[in-house]
């Protein structure tokens, strides 16, 4: 999956010249937390989150009150080495991007010009997605021995009870190293007689799975 | 006025998919034999189930999704031509007249309504409804009419009951739920086993309606292995704090019989006990609330021998305020059906005691159960405040 396929088009960006209360403004009226910054000629020239003005903004506990601040120019106060994506990104490196950097929103820019945003909303979302449940089937996870040709066992097996898959995701055996877990979603209500056959077959189904009880 | 009927006609049997399938209607013969070998149901409290017409039918079906239901039932399109509805797959496999006999459960149902909505009776079941599963064009874990759906619905058109739709199967209640997720008149609650391993998958506590509709779905998903005190905790905290919130006219109760142990197709891990307290609990609040107007159906349930006629049973002794029974099952119900049944059928009321091995991680179980609770209702009691 790349960015394009994820971000949001409509991007609520700002200039430097808006003012403090502008972001403030904006963020509340559209509950956003980041908002980009350009130039009159759509490049990135910085960023500012609702952590950036809630830094600026003086303390509600103080008795003095600063109200030009609200007025103050938005250059002020936002990251101007903004790490911006491509349209062409894969979302996989975006999230590294987010985990490594520990930051939660990247611009995305082409031609030189603001055309999206990603936020950590937004990666999540394209997760849920992948492991969510989007048409009625029950989930079965196997343990597969680490080895050429045991998916395309377990999936001929399936294949035979006419059962119509709609994801399946493979990830990392955290109790054993030499095998890994896949985790099939199918289309069926009773997945009993796939179990079956996959037990006969020798795989260990984990149906349901919750580590530490093996009933 | 009459205080409960039982709405039943012998051709409920031929919603059969085939002699090995899960599903079988035969529970509903074995559950009438129980209840009238202990003369706690006579033919005078029976009522006919009645064929629903093709307009009922389409208070929430597709016209299109009927016809082809039509077809299949009648030999006219191959099981390739029905898979995109989700009609000749493992699941829903087609069997002769299929529409004939899924309009029979659909038209149980709405005689049922009628008897409770029209004051002729208090309470009505029909057990042969239930079919939670079945969607607007498509039939999917083993319903192919979606009954409840209709029947509230219809009861919608006819009397313009606000309804509260509780479902205490181990499978998500999804059918009705997204049936009338946009719609505030209708409150729909399923307590099921979670959708992370177990069909239909949804069920989670942020399902909780759409638009004008939005805080009238609640779900309850419980973890595996559950067992009945956390089971029950769940089901009498919640359903007391959403029917107070919801105030309906009328209780409709989906009464699948598939959390047991025995139940091979789920893991909840309950026992008898939970379908003691389930219709105790409705009857109760029925009264409380919607001036005893209750109708319940059937549902889920795949031990059809060990559990479901007791179960089923319960519910039935429940609307009639008979006394919970205890100690045997009658001896002629016991010597008739174990010639047929495949396991050796359980001769009390009660299970056995212990009906299974202790569960580790039990407490973590009951506490992340307590929890969900929480969220769940979250957003009744954070109006109340």
């Amino acid at each position: 999956m790349i960015v394009e396929q994820i971000m949001k088009r409509d991007v609520y960006a700002l200039t430097p010249k808006d003012t403090l209360n502008d972001a403030l403004k904006l963020m509340r009226e559209k509950s956003i937390r980041h908002i980009p910054i350009v130039d009159d000629e759509e490049n990135v020239v910085g960023l500012i989150t609702s952590h950036d003005v809630k830094n600026a903004l003086p303390s509600c506990l103080k008795e003095e009150n600063n109200p030009t601040i609200y007025d103050t120019p938005i250059e002020k106060f936002m990251v101007k080495d903004v790490i911006v994506g491509h349209p062409l990104d894969f979302v996989e490196d975006v999230a590294i991007t987010f985990y490594e950097s520990k930051i939660s929103c990247l611009p995305i820019v082409s031609g030189g010009k603001l055309v999206g945003i990603v936020t950590s909303s937004d990666l999540l979302y394209a997760y849920i997605e992948l492991t969510g449940a989007h048409q009625p089937s029950s989930k079965i996870d196997i343990r597969l021995k680490d080895k050429v040709g045991t998916l395309a066992d377990v999936l001929t097996l399936i294949k035979k009870h006419h059962a119509n898959v709609l994801s399946i995701l493979v990830f990392p055996d955290t109790e054993n190293n030499d095998s890994r877990i896949i985790s099939i979603r199918i289309r069926m209500m009773n997945p009993l007689s796939i179990i079956t056959d996959l037990r006969n077959n020798g795989f260990e189904v984990l149906w349901p799975n919750v580590p530490g009880v093996n009933l | 006025m009459k205080n409960a009927v039982f709405v039943y006609s012998p051709e409920q049997l031929s919603y059969k998919f085939s002699d090995s399938h899960p599903f079988n209607h035969k529970r509903l013969l074995l559950t009438i034999d129980l209840l009238k070998n202990i003369d706690a149901l006579s033919d005078d409290d029976i009522i006919p189930a009645r064929v629903a017409t093709d307009e009922e039918l389409e208070l929430v079906h597709d016209p299109k999704y009927i016809d082809i239901v039509k077809k299949a039932g009648h030999g006219l399109i191959t099981a390739e031509q029905a898979e995109p509805y989700g009609i000749g797959t493992e699941d829903t496999p087609i069997f002769p007249n299929m529409h004939e006999a899924s309009s029979l459960l659909v038209g149980g149902t709405l005689q049922a309504v009628d008897y409770v909505m029209q004051g002729k009776s208090k309470h009505a079941l029909n057990l042969g409804g239930g079919l939670h599963h079945g969607f607007r064009g498509r039939a999917s874990g083993f319903c192919i009419y979606n009954d409840s759906s209709i029947a509230i619905r219809y009861i919608q058109e006819k009397y313009q009951a606000r309804v509260l739709y509780v479902d205490t199967d181990a499978h998500h209640g999804d059918g009705v739920q997204w049936t009338f997720y946009d719609d505030p008149s209708v409150c729909t609650f399923s307590i099921h086993e979670t959708g992370r391993y177990l069909f239909p998958g949804t069920g989670n506590i942020s399902e909780r309606g759409n638009g004008q509709g939005y805080g009238t779905s609640f779900n309850f998903p419980l973890e595996a292995f559950t067992e009945d005190n956390s089971f029950l905790m769940v089901y009498e905290k919640a359903l007391r704090e959403v029917i107070e919130y919801f105030k309906p006219d009328v209780l409709f109760t989906q009464n699948g019989a598939d959390a047991h142990y025995f139940d091979p197709l789920t893991h909840l891990y309950a026992s008898m006990k939970i379908y003691r307290e389930i219709p105790k609990l409705a009857h109760e609040l029925a009264h409380e609330y919607c001036d005893g107007r209750w109708i319940a159906v059937g549902g889920g349930g795949y031990d059809m021998w060990r559990v479901v006629p007791r179960a089923w049973s319960l519910i039935w002794l429940e609307m009639n305020d008979y006394p919970i029974p205890t100690g045997k099952l009658p001896e002629d119900w016991l010597n008739k059906w174990q010639k047929e049944a495949p396991v050796p059928l359980i001769p009390t009321w009660e299970d056995p005691n212990p009906l299974f091995e202790p569960i580790p991680r039990k407490a973590e179980i009951e506490e992340k159960n307590a929890q969900m609770l929480i969220k769940a209702l979250n957003i009744i009691r954070s109006e109340k405040k």
